[in-house]
């Protein structure tokens, strides 16, 4: 039976600095890496004979416009199957160099979640075979997810309640 | 003879039946719009909702309504759900591959004219028409089976009224309003 806490000690043996703001929200694992770590990090992961974390469930990113030096945050949802125990990890990566190394040589699945992260995103996965939009048309010339675009006014009185009879 | 047959009462089948007079046109039309074959796909939730008209609760069948697996062997298209732009191309592509004559009917708000998407939407086609010529819009968010049902007895309205065989010098002079 694996535990956050001793997985938690477990990485940190491994990979020292390199790993920190453990945290565990609803209970889930999570913790930040760098972007030279992240790979050798799933692969060591995915190896380890009693973690065994051998499924890629999602590979996402979040826009933090205000964070500078951090805007975007890559996240690595994996799970282990044998164990069913999943882990989080995230990489910060600053606006001016969204470049992070694929994780497709690990997991045949990053193949399209890591392009529909660069499809909304814009986040560059250095090494990918076929980066280029999965969902959006390819004449797009901009990153729709990222947090540019003014929100929906929200003084509007078009769509009140009363108006539809709630 | 020992007793009259009565046929109206019994309604013995003897082959001794009536005439029925009728024109060709109306005889292909007729046919035209009794079976009329959708191409089965959907894109989003009005999808759900044509899948319901098919089954047996609402039973499109017993119009002679029933789904076709290839484009070259439908008469019409049910665009059910939001289009996306990437989407835009396929569905275009999907309608020419269609044997004329070929019918759309846009089914549901994005497919009409964008739907939610209409003021912020950067993915979505802003009414399907942009795209392909539409016969029938059936409103609703989704539709329910029944506005379905009756954007099919629209259309075969408008099929009851085409003039499949006729000439095209009649076709322009008619939409020209010189003859109906």
């Amino acid at each position: 039976m694996l535990t956050n806490q001793s997985v938690a000690e477990e990485i940190i043996r491994k990979f020292g600095d390199d790993v920190f703001d453990f945290e565990e929200p609803f209970g889930m694992l999570t913790f930040s890496t760098t972007r030279e770590q992240i790979i050798p990090m799933l692969e060591y992961l995915k190896a380890h004979p009693q973690f065994q974390v051998n499924f890629l469930t999602d590979i996402m990113a979040i826009h933090y416009p205000d964070k500078v030096g951090q805007e975007f945050c890559i996240v690595y949802h994996t799970h282990s199957f044998i164990h069913n125990f999943r882990i989080r990890i995230k990489v910060f990566l600053a606006e001016a160099d969204v470049h992070i190394p694929t994780a497709t040589g690990l997991f045949a699945s990053a193949n399209w979640m890591e392009r529909e992260t660069y499809d909304f995103f814009g986040i560059l996965f250095d090494g990918h075979p076929n980066l280029k939009r999965i969902l959006n048309m390819d004449e797009m010339d901009y990153f729709p997810m990222r947090k540019e675009y003014p929100l929906e006014d929200p003084t509007r009185e078009d769509k009140i309640d009363a108006l539809f009879g709630r | 003879m020992s007793q009259a047959i009565d046929f109206q009462e019994n309604r013995v089948k003897t082959g001794e039946g009536g005439i029925i007079l009728t024109s060709v046109e109306d005889l292909l039309n007729w046919s035209r719009l009794s079976s009329l074959w959708p191409m089965g796909f959907g894109l989003a939730c009005c999808a759900i909702e044509m899948m319901a008209s098919y089954a047996s609760n609402y039973d499109l069948e017993r119009f002679g309504i029933f789904p076709r697996p290839s484009p070259r062997q439908s008469d019409v298209m049910i665009v059910a759900g939001t289009v996306t732009f990437k989407m835009a191309d396929r569905i275009r592509r999907l309608y020419e591959q269609m044997p004329e004559p070929r019918y759309v009917i846009s089914m549901g708000s994005c497919s009409n004219c964008g739907g939610p998407y209409w003021e912020h939407g950067y993915h979505v086609v802003k009414g399907i028409d942009r795209i392909i010529p539409v016969d029938v819009y059936v409103p609703g968010c989704p539709p329910r089976p029944e506005a379905l049902i009756g954007g099919f007895l629209k259309l075969q309205e408008k099929i009851r009224l085409e003039h499949p065989i006729a000439p095209t010098l009649l076709l322009e002079l008619e939409a020209e309003n010189h003859i109906t």
